[in-house]
């Protein structure tokens, strides 16, 4: 602690150095917590779906239906404890940006499906009741301002017209990885107004009692269905997630390779800034040695001024990040679950710390072993 | 009694044996200090004379625990500091050695006072305590309305009493000066010489230093010579 002016007034000897390097050292940051949060988003289906959860779609693609009457079939197979249903809505609220997934559900099975959306009983009572009710998640009621008992008329794309719903419940995702942006409604109503596709789902999300025996009700469902009109693709939902999430091609790998790239530029900067330090005070040093301060204590002095310009910028950059990330999502829906994790907060300030030890390491190394002799004569 | 003889003298604070320092440019060999003696007493003050080269800052170096000889023995109150590893000769010399430049070399970025407090950084002081050591030194060197300025802000003399009190604010068991005052005018130089002076014969400091300033080696209680590498006292060398 003591030695801590001594360390900042080194620090600010070239403010300007010091600052331009903190400020790239934090945009780095910030630019990994942009990645990270994006990455977090692309997967977040992956992260958070359940592997005691099937989907079953049409095997000749996700657009294709389903008949209802599979729901009864799917539940007669052995370690199914409930098979429910969905349909993709895909209507504009407003304006074509405004995008948010909708679905049509079936009210009866849905909820106890996926148990990890929590509405309160009352709210679901009031739902099930009013044939035009709808289920928002506390995502899109906060970005569109809804409220319940608010009516919202949304723009049919697949089956056209204005279609009207009451906000009867708003949901909230018991998991931080949960999808917040989700729009439910009665799979009747829609089954009743519709002018096409009647008798028919979008998939099926079968809940298996047993997820030691996935890949045997997999197996046994899409042989069931098999030579029917409507084949069957079952998989996981983790399975069914990444897949989706590989439609946009390996982000992952992008993600990872950019910031490879900015860890080594920063590293770069970093050390340079460390280096030119070291070098302009080589006589200052020598000094130092001279009074008596060891070559383990100038190793300190100097790897301590490089963790703090290397932790301000990271903390900076990280809180930039997550203030970014809390303006929620910048695509208008692409990116529902946009946030960054305290864990990733910390490994991006652990990333910054890494790089000012390791930018300081060769620099504090040339200081710790500089001969006396040899710096005094630089004076 | 400052001795070069290389006879045992009991009240040696500082005992030099048999020292030699080679150094090997190249292909060529320099043999800087040969076979070097050296006894001095606690309270003395010696300066050494010599032209450029003659090995008087690499003996100075020696001495303050700076550099290794290539042979022989530097003995420092008890302290044989040659074969001490250099974690052990820093913390000797922030303990034992007071040492004072002739450019000063004050920390541009600290105050008079921080410039001052550093070498006690390295002591179990508490804040307070530094700050009264510091206050005690920068006034024994009649600059304790400067404690705020920075290096920059202060002329050359005060430079170097600012480094004087840096010298001894740790009170350590002697003063190294390389050249003091070979970058003061002449005011300032003598105002430098009168303080070191003061540090001898009033609070009993043991000072030796390096100069080409005659005025200045006038000051010290024994002259010393280096030529070719060995010591001899003033009136041999004048006579040589």
């Amino acid at each position: 602690m003591k030695y801590l002016p001594f360390i900042f007034r080194n620090l600010f000897r070239k403010k300007t150095r010091t600052i331009l390097t903190i400020g790239s050292i934090a945009v780095a940051i910030f630019l990994f917590g942009l990645l990270v949060t994006i990455e977090t988003a692309l997967n977040a289906g992956v992260d958070v779906a359940g592997v005691d959860r099937l989907i079953v779609r049409n095997k000749t693609s996700l657009i294709m239906p389903l008949p209802l009457s599979y729901q009864e079939r799917l539940r007669q197979i052995d370690n199914v404890a409930e098979a429910t249903f969905a349909s993709w809505f895909g209507a504009i609220y407003q304006e074509p940006k405004n995008f948010f997934p909708q679905f049509a559900i079936d009210t009866d099975t849905y909820r106890a499906v996926f148990p990890e959306f929590e509405v309160s009983d009352a709210e679901w009572s009031s739902f099930l009741a009013d044939q035009e009710g709808a289920v928002v998640g506390k995502l899109t009621a906060e970005r569109f301002g809804w409220k319940i008992g608010d009516r919202i008329p949304l723009q049919g794309t697949i089956w056209t017209g204005t279609w009207e719903f009451n906000i009867r419940a708003i949901y909230e995702g018991s998991r931080s990885g949960d999808d917040e942006s989700q729009f439910w409604f009665h799979w009747k109503f829609l089954e009743e107004s519709r002018s096409f596709g009647k008798g028919t789902v979008g998939w099926y999300t079968v809940k298996i009692d047993d997820s030691d025996q996935a890949v045997t009700v997999t197996r046994t469902i899409d042989e069931r269905f098999s030579n029917s009109a409507y084949e069957t693709s079952t998989e996981t939902e983790q399975a069914f997630a990444a897949g989706f999430a590989k439609q946009i091609g390996n982000i992952k790998m992008l993600i990872m390779s950019i910031g490879a790239v900015v860890l080594f530029t920063l590293l770069l900067v970093t050390g340079n800034t460390m280096a030119m330090a070291v070098r302009e005070r080589v006589p200052e040093l020598g000094v130092l040695k001279t009074l008596g301060f060891g070559d383990r204590t100038v190793l300190f002095l100097v790897l301590a001024e490089s963790l703090i310009i290397a932790t301000v910028g990271g903390a900076v950059g990280v809180g930039l990040a997550k203030l970014f990330t809390l303006g929620g999502d910048p695509t208008g829906g692409m990116l529902p679950v946009f946030y960054l994790s305290t864990k990733e907060m910390l490994l991006g300030l652990g990333i910054a710390i890494f790089v000012g030890l390791a930018a300081g390491s060769i620099p504090a190394l040339t200081a710790m072993n500089l001969r006396i002799v040899d710096a005094l004569r630089r004076v | 009694m400052v001795s070069i003889d290389g006879k045992e003298h009991s009240n040696s604070l500082v005992r030099i044996r048999n020292l030699n320092k080679v150094y090997r440019r190249g292909g060529e060999t320099i043999n800087v200090l040969q076979g070097l003696n050296l006894d001095v007493e606690k309270g003395e003050f010696v300066a050494f004379m010599g032209p450029s080269g003659s090995g008087k800052t690499t003996l100075l170096n020696l001495l303050g625990g700076l550099d290794t000889p290539t042979s022989g023995t530097v003995t420092v109150d008890g302290d044989e500091i040659t074969h001490m590893s250099g974690r052990n000769l820093a913390s000797w010399r922030a303990r034992h050695v007071g040492f004072i430049f002739q450019m000063y070399n004050l920390i541009p970025v600290l105050t008079a006072f921080q410039n001052v407090e550093l070498p006690l950084l390295l002591t179990k002081l508490s804040k307070a305590q530094r700050r009264q050591h510091v206050e005690t030194a920068l006034t024994l060197v009649g600059l304790s309305d400067r404690m705020k300025h920075y290096p920059r802000q202060l002329s050359g003399g005060q430079e170097q009493r600012v480094a004087i009190a840096r010298a001894i604010v740790t009170d350590p068991t002697f003063l190294l000066c390389d050249e003091p005052t070979g970058d003061l005018d002449r005011k300032a130089a003598e105002e430098i010489l009168d303080l070191l002076t003061e540090l001898e014969s009033n609070h009993g400091k043991t000072i030796l230093m390096v100069t080409h300033d005659p005025l200045a080696a006038e000051r010290a209680d024994v002259v010393l010579h280096l030529d070719k590498g060995a010591l001899v006292e003033g009136a041999e060398a004048a006579a040589s």
